[in-house]
C-alpha cells in the first residue's frame, strides 16, 4: 500500500489544484479560434478575395478583434493581481509562454485592423476621408501580400501559442505534450472555418469552408489520437494523466461532448451537405464551435487533476 | 555566493507541526495558508509497514519551473544563495507559476500575489536559520550551502542515504530527506 496524507489546505491548490476557472479555457477557445480565422483570411488575401463585395474577410477583422478582446477581458478577470497587469509589457520573459503571448497579441492587434482598414465600412469612410486613403495605399497588391502573410504567420503562432501556454507546465503530466500546441491550433482552425461557414454569403466561400472544416476535424480526430498515444507511452505519470479520458472521470465528458458532439456529429452532417444531400445549416457550426470549447474546458480542467505522484 | 539548501532527518521529525507554526508566526502567513506543511506517507504491507513524516515546502529547485514560466520576472532567482522568490509588485497574480510547480508550494496570497517560502532569506542575512530549522524540538533539520563541500548539509548528504521529492519532475529540488 501507499497512503500519502497531507496537512494543508491552502485555497486553489487542496485538495486537488484549482487554479483556472472558466476564464482560462474561455480564453484559450476564443485565442484559437482567432488564430484560425486570421489564417483563412491571410487565404482569402492572397487570393484576392478582398475586393469582392459579399466576402467574408470584409467581415472577419471586426469579428476576430472583438473576440480576441472578449478573450483578453476573461484573462484580466482570471488575474488576481489585476492592478499590476500592466507588468506585463516592461519586461520580456523568454522562456514564458505567457509573456510571448502577451507580446504576440499586441502584434495581432495592429494586423487584424489592417485588414479591416482594407474595406472600412462606409460611415467610417464618410467621417474620416483620410481613412480612404490609408485603404487604397494598403490594397496595394504588395501590401495585401505582406498583410496576409502576416496574419497567416501570427495566426498559426497565436493558435500554438494558446496550447504551448498549458503544455510548458510541465508539473501537470496531461497538458505536458507538445502536440497540445498543434491540437489547439487544429481546432482554432475548425472553429474559425465553423464560424465563417456559418456567416459567409458567398455560396463558393461556403462550400470551400464547410469542405475544409471537414478536413481540419478529420486532422483534430488524428491529432487526439497521437495526443493520446504519446502520453500513453510516456512515463507513469503521463500514462496515468491519459488515463482521465480513458476510463477515468473526464472519459465521458471527453468522449460524448468533446468527440462525439462537437467533432464526428458536425463532420458527418457537413459532409452530407457538402455532397449535397443536407441543406446547410447553422447545426454543424454551431456543434463545431461548442465543442472547440468544450475541449478547452476538459483539457484545463482534466490538466489540473493530473500531477506526478509522490515520492 | 552560496546555494542554499536544506537537508531533513525523516527519522528523528515527529510531525509535531512546531516548523509550522513558527513560519506562520515569523512570516505573518495569511490564516488558512501554509508555506510550509506536514506529509506522511506510508508504504508496504501489513504489519511491515513504513512511516515517513516529512517536513514540506519550496524546494527553491535549481531548475525551477516557475520561474521559467511567470511572464513578468516577478518569480525570480535571488543572487543571494539562489533562493527562489516572489517580488509581489511584479506579481500579476497570473497563476501560472501555482500550476507549474509539481509541488503545490505556492498559493494566492489574499492580496493577489504568489507566495510562499522564502527559505527566511531575511533572516538568512543576519545570519540566523530559517524559522522552522531553529524551532525544531527534534533538531531534524539542517540548513547551509550545498555548494560548500565542507558544510553540515553536504556532510549529511554524502554520509546518509536520502531522496529528494519527485525527481521525475527535473526540477533538481534542493530539499533531501535522510531515510
Ligand atoms: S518547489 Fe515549486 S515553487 Fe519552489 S522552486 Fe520548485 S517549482 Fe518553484
Ligand atoms: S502568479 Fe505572479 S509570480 Fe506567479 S507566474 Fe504569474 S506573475 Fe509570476
Amino acid at each position: 500500500m501507499h497512503e500519502y496524507t497531507l496537512a494543508r489546505h491552502n485555497d486553489l491548490i487542496d485538495p486537488l489544484v484549482h487554479v483556472w476557472n472558466w476564464q482560462i479555457p474561455s480564453y484559450l477557445f476564443l485565442g484559437g479560434w482567432v488564430a484560425g480565422m486570421m489564417i483563412i483570411v491571410g487565404f482569402f488575401l492572397l487570393r484576392g478575395r478582398h475586393r469582392e463585395e459579399t466576402s467574408v474577410t470584409g467581415v472577419l477583422p471586426a469579428v476576430s478583434v472583438a473576440l480576441l478582446s472578449l478573450g483578453m477581458l476573461a484573462l484580466f478577470l482570471d488575474l488576481e493581481h489585476k492592478l499590476y497587469v500592466w507588468r506585463l509589457y516592461t519586461t520580456f520573459q523568454g522562456t514564458s509562454p505567457m509573456s510571448w503571448g502577451a507580446w504576440i497579441l499586441l502584434a495581432v492587434y495592429p494586423a487584424l485592423l489592417a485588414v479591416f482598414a482594407l474595406r472600412p465600412p462606409d460611415v467610417l469612410r464618410d467621417l474620416w476621408p483620410a481613412f480612404d486613403r490609408l485603404s487604397d495605399r494598403l490594397a496595394e497588391p504588395r501590401m495585401v501580400r505582406v498583410i496576409a502573410v502576416t496574419n497567416i504567420f501570427l495566426g498559426v503562432g497565436l493558435g500554438i501559442y494558446t496550447g504551448i501556454l498549458l503544455s510548458a507546465l510541465g508539473a501537470r503530466p496531461l497538458w505536458n505534450s507538445g502536440i497540445l500546441g498543434v491540437l489547439f491550433l487544429v481546432s482554432g482552425l475548425s472553429s474559425a472555418a465553423a464560424f465563417t461557414h456559418l456567416v459567409a454569403r458567398d455560396r463558393g466561400e461556403r462550400e470551400l469552408l464547410a469542405t475544409s472544416d471537414n478536413v481540419f476535424l478529420l486532422v483534430e480526430l488524428g491529432v487526439i489520437a497521437l495526443f493520446l498515444i504519446g502520453l500513453l507511452s510516456g512515463s507513469q505519470a503521463h500514462a496515468q494523466a491519459a488515463r482521465l479520458v480513458l476510463g477515468g472521470p473526464f472519459t465521458g465528458v471527453f468522449w460524448v461532448i468533446v468527440v462525439g458532439l462537437g467533432i464526428v456529429l458536425p463532420l458527418i452532417v457537413q459532409s452530407l451537405t457538402t455532397a449535397g444531400r443536407l441543406a446547410h445549416t447553422a447545426l454543424a457550426p454551431l456543434l463545431v464551435l461548442a465543442g472547440g470549447l468544450a475541449l478547452r474546458v476538459v483539457i484545463v480542467n482534466a490538466g489540473q487533476f493530473s500531477h506526478w505522484a509522490r515520492f | 555566493m552560496a546555494r542554499y539548501g536544506m537537508v531533513i532527518d525523516t527519522r528523528r521529525c515527529v510531525g509535531c507541526m512546531d516548523c509550522v507554526v513558527a513560519c506562520k508566526t515569523e512570516n505573518q502567513v495569511p490564516e488558512g495558508f501554509d508555506r510550509d506543511w506536514i506529509a506522511t506517507d506510508t508504504t508496504g504491507r501489513f504489519p511491515n509497514l513504513h512511516l515517513e513524516i516529512r517536513s514540506e515546502r519550496c524546494n527553491h529547485c535549481d531548475a525551477p519551473p516557475c520561474v521559467d514560466c511567470c511572464p513578468t520576472g516577478a518569480s525570480h532567482v535571488e543572487p543571494f544563495g539562489h533562493v527562489v522568490l516572489v517580488t509581489p509588485e511584479q506579481c500579476i497574480g497570473c497563476k501560472a507559476c501555482l500550476a507549474s510547480c509539481p509541488y503545490d508550494a505556492r498559493f494566492v496570497n489574499p492580496d493577489g500575489f504568489a507566495d510562499k517560502c522564502t527559505f527566511c532569506i531575511h533572516r538568512v542575512k543576519e545570519g540566523l536559520d530559517p524559522a522552522c530549522v531553529s524551532v525544531c524540538p527534534t533538531r531534524c533539520m539542517t540548513f547551509g550551502d550545498l555548494d560548500d563541500p565542507r558544510s553540515e548539509v553536504n556532510r549529511l548528504i554524502e554520509s546518509r542515504t536520502h531522496h529528494a521529492l519527485i525527481p521525475a519532475a527535473g526540477t533538481s529540488p534542493r530539499i533531501f530527506y535522510l531515510t
